[in-house]
């Protein structure tokens, strides 16, 4: 009689890639909801379009390469990818923002590099960056968030702009738009004005953005979902919101007129979406403890810089890449001790 | 009882695995028929392989030797049946190369009939461990448990190695794998009395049983054989995958950590499984050789799942037959349990000294292997890995061939226990990855002993031939000084001499170069290595040139 001989082991456990994918995109939901609530049908469109633009170009790009496409798509990375970037983009960019965002990522982020687990770079972020150095206009493009006077477009407004660049009748671009938090402090300080005097413009909510803190508190709640069910570590996010709390706090303290607080910084911008979800893609994240730790607190480090003091008023995906340049490096020197190397009475 | 218990201690990462045990322990153990031929492989150990005693045609009795070891590392093989030997060919065995090994076929007659004279040891208190060690390494006593060292070797750690605790392993912390189980609960006086031996060989100040506790009723029973004694210390461990490891199961009981590249005895212990105890205690009391086990027969397309005691060298599908056969949809079959067995191609095998487990699985139970993915780097498999290693990397420069890499991050302290695999969401078969690399260290290794074996001879006869010259040189110079010219036959004697020297010197390096040695893990190579070590500082001469039963 003869029998299949495969290798040890025999049995394979219940985890999936595909499967992990769709629950990180799952915890996603709180965030992406409060996101659409508050800035409206751009989000919603600019998640359509940037998930349509990954599946597409990642097909694509397997098919260039002779790879079979089903498996990939199912893998649920470029999906995830697809979302990420979604809900980074600014929800008024214009379509081709988006899409060429979503190439740029899928293309040069991914399969340049050899596709899913050969990148070294963060594949959102890498198309969100493309954008920011190519088009810095349109990646300003936020709306009024829900709650503040100004236009709120309704559906077919916001398809009328985003595909053909029609304004609502007998408005300017300007009445649709306005400064986020991150931006308006940045403006503000830079006119010599004090923070206590910006704290009462409309933008601003009762812990950090109005809006903007809802958006990241429900990813916190998706993060520490993701916590619980084991699906992402502790170390990098708090790793990356410590760094950021200390550091807010150590300048805030110092300074309370022009460093914004610590809970205004972690609530604002992209904070908890970069801690819990772009910061921890295990492919461009380090893979040891130390590591991991050290990985975030640098990506809560840059972040405050860029903020108070780089060109951008938020520095979430500058940097992860950066700390993405960092990993291996990284891993290779925080190779944690194994079992037996030990002081066995530690 | 329990509150007794020493407080125990944990080992990093493993996995909660389903047992899979209660269908192979309904029923209680069962005997083989004795088998109608049985084809037994000179190596069924680690080590030197041993060399028959016997020629086709031979009559054998049950538990004669027909096999002596080859060197210190190694161990006889006795007659299982009585019978008369029909062949000494390669034969296939159950080996994951699936080639063919030299192997005695014995012929049973049906009767039985064992060697004579039989001589019990039943005051072993009072004799001298080498005695007993003897005794152990005659009877071709090797580690149950898996591994298959020989067990009389293991006892011996030599004296700069004092061992102050004996751990005895009966974990058996693999899903479907029950025969410890077993032996445990229908023959816990073999078992604690065999403890007993081997704590006196090896002259430990403690003993410590682990059993883990989803086996309460082998516990129960190895406690009532103690009753009230106290010499031995049977614990209760926690069922989490692999504790049964050798290393891991030290760190439980005792809360020692077996270095990295150490072997357990560094750290004072010496770790033997419940099936070598029983086995020792056999060859001690009875004056039995190791030629029956006890064996699982499981997984969903076994008919009737069950343990059963079988003399080795029973060949699988004579023993399957026996028990009911497979169901029809059998598909894969297991020798081992499934996360560190391996795959048989046929059942045409034979039952040997370390197969503890055969596991006949259908499609549904163990559905073939995924199509994997690459690694997205999630780091699963850290988590779980109870050597702390990073098998992620381990993998990626096993692929990319980079085994010096693989070793800076400690290749060898890889157990194969396979958590990594289980738990990988991209499916990638790593430990397949970590043997690749291993033994293509050793093949390089080796390679490089060769070589330089051969760089030295070739340094060596550069010497000579100078040195050759040179004599020539003196000699003319002498000679011309001389009177009377010299006959020249004391000099080609002397190089007669020589030549005779070289080849010994030859053979002696030749012979040291290990054998057999290709499938070793690099800790039994260096449990290997320091057992020959010894031998050498301590003077004797390897033994295994007489190996009848005394
Ligand atoms: S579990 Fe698999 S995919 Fe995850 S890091 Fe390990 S090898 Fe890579
Ligand atoms: S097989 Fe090796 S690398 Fe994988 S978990 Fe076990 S010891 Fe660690």
């Amino acid at each position: 009689m003869r029998f299949h001989t495969y290798s040890s082991p025999h049995l394979t456990g219940p985890n999936e890639v595909g499967l992990l994918m769709h629950r990180v995109a799952w915890a996603l939901a709180p965030g992406a909801l409060a996101a659409i609530w508050f800035f409206g049908w751009g989000v919603l469109l600019n998640l359509a379009l940037s998930l349509a633009t990954c599946l597409g170009a990642e097909a694509l790009m397997l098919r260039l390469r002779g790879r079979p496409v089903g498996p990939a798509l199912r893998d649920g990375s470029a999906g995830l990818t697809g979302l990420l970037l979604g809900l980074a983009l600014p929800p008024l960019a214009p379509w081709w923002v988006v899409l060429v965002g979503g190439l740029f990522a899928m293309v040069l982020g991914k399969h340049l590099f050899g596709g899913l687990g050969y990148n070294p770079f963060n594949p959102a972020m890498v198309g969100y960056v493309v954008l920011l150095i190519s088009f810095p206009r349109e990646m300003t493009l936020w709306p009024p968030p829900q709650g503040v006077a100004g236009l709120h477009p309704g559906l077919l407004d916001a398809l009328a702009w985003k595909f053909l660049g029609q304004l609502p009748v007998g408005q300017g671009l300007d009445s649709l738009t306005m400064a986020s938090p991150l931006d308006a402090v940045r403006t503000h300080i830079g006119l010599g004005q004090r923070l206590e005097e910006i704290r009462h413009l409309p933008v601003f909510g009762s812990l950090a953005g109005r809006g903007w803190e809802w958006v990241n508190l429900g990813y916190l709640a998706g993060g520490l979902w993701l916590l619980r069910a084991r699906l992402i570590h502790w170390r990098i996010p708090t790793a990356v919101l410590g760094s950021l709390f200390v550091l807010a706090m150590v300048f805030h303290l110092y300074d309370p007129d022009n460093y914004a607080s610590p809970l205004f910084h972690l609530l604002s911008g992209a904070t908890m979406l970069g801690a819990f979800f772009i910061a921890t893609d295990p492919v461009t994240a380090s893979s040891t403890p130390r590591g991991q730790l050290i990985y975030g607190a640098g990506i809560g480090l840059i972040v405050y810089v860029i903020r108070n003091w780089g060109g951008y008023p938020d520095g979430m995906a500058f940097a992860v890449l950066l700390m993405n340049i960092a990993t291996p490096t990284l891993d290779y020197y925080t190779r944690p001790p194994v079992f037996g190397e030990r002081d066995p009475d530690e | 009882m329990p509150e007794s218990q020493p407080r125990l201690h944990d080992f990093p990462g493993g996995l909660h695995l389903a047992p899979h045990k209660e269908a192979s322990t309904a029923q209680p153990l069962q005997t083989a028929a004795l088998p109608a031929r049985v084809v037994l492989p000179l190596q069924q150990h680690i080590g030197e392989a041993a060399v028959p005693l016997v020629r086709p045609g031979d009559r054998v009795l049950t538990g004669q030797v027909i096999a002596r070891s080859e060197g210190y590392v190694s161990a006889p093989v006795h007659a299982t049946v009585s019978g008369t030997v029909t062949a000494i060919a390669d034969q296939p065995v159950p080996h994951p190369s699936g080639l063919l090994a030299p192997c005695i076929v014995i012929e049973s007659d049906g009767r039985d009939q064992w060697f004579e004279p039989r001589r019990p040891l039943p005051d072993w208190q009072t004799l001298d461990p080498e005695r007993l060690r003897q005794r152990i390494r005659e009877m071709g006593i090797v580690g149950l448990g898996g591994a298959g060292f020989p067990s009389a070797v293991k006892m011996n750690p030599g004296g700069d190695h004092p061992v102050t605790t004996l751990v005895i392993n009966g974990a058996e912390c693999e899903p479907y794998i029950s025969c410890d189980d077993m032996l445990m609960r229908e023959r816990a006086a073999e078992v604690i009395e065999g403890c007993r031996i081997i704590r006196h060989v090896v002259q430990a100040e403690r003993c410590l049983i682990g059993i883990e506790d989803n086996k309460p009723q082998a516990i129960t029973a190895m406690r009532a054989a103690l009753g009230d004694a106290t010499d031995l210390e049977i614990l209760s461990i926690p069922t989490r995958y692999p504790t049964g490891g050798e290393k891991q199961l030290i760190r439980v009981l005792t809360g020692r950590e077996v270095p990295s590249n150490g072997l357990p005895v560094d750290v004072g212990v010496l770790c033997h499984n419940v099936g070598t105890a029983a086995a020792v205690y056999r060859a001690v009391r009875y004056h039995e050789p190791l030629i029956s086990r006890i064996v699982t027969l499981t997984g969903a397309a076994m008919a009737r799942p069950g343990n059963w005691a079988v003399r080795l060298g029973t060949l699988v599908s004579d023993l399957v037959a026996g028990a009911g056969g497979y169901t029809p949809d059998v598909d894969r079959l297991i020798m081992g349990g499934p996360m560190m067995g391996f795959a048989l191609a046929s059942d045409e095998v034979p039952i040997t000294k370390t197969l503890n487990c055969i596991l006949a699985a259908d499609r549904r139970e163990l559905p073939p292997p995924p199509q994997p993915l690459p690694c997205i780097r999630c780091t699963a498999c850290v988590d779980v890995c109870p050597a702390q290693l990073l098998p992620h990397q381990l993998y990626w420069y096993a692929r990319a061939r980079d085994f010096d890499k693989t070793q800076d991050f400690h290749l060898f302290d890889c157990i194969e226990c396979g958590c990594c695999s289980y738990v990988c969401p991209s499916h990638i078969p790593l430990v397949q990855y970590y043997r690749f690399a291993k033994t293509e260290i050793w093949h390089q290794e080796q390679e490089r002993r060769k070589a330089d074996l051969a760089r030295r001879r070739h340094e060596f006869r550069l010497a000579r031939l100078e040195r050759e010259k040179a004599e020539r040189a003196r000699r003319i110079r002498e000679r011309k000084k001389a009177v009377k010219p010299e006959t020249g036959g004391d000099d080609k004697q002397a190089v007669i001499q020589q030549a005779l020297e070289r080849a010994r010197a030859r053979k002696q390096a030749q012979g040291a170069t290990p054998r057999n040695t290709d499938n070793l893990t690099e800790a039994q190579q260096r449990q290997i290595e320091a057992a020959e070590a010894r031998r050498r500082a301590a003077g004797k001469p390897a033994p295994g040139g007489r190996n009848e039963p005394d």
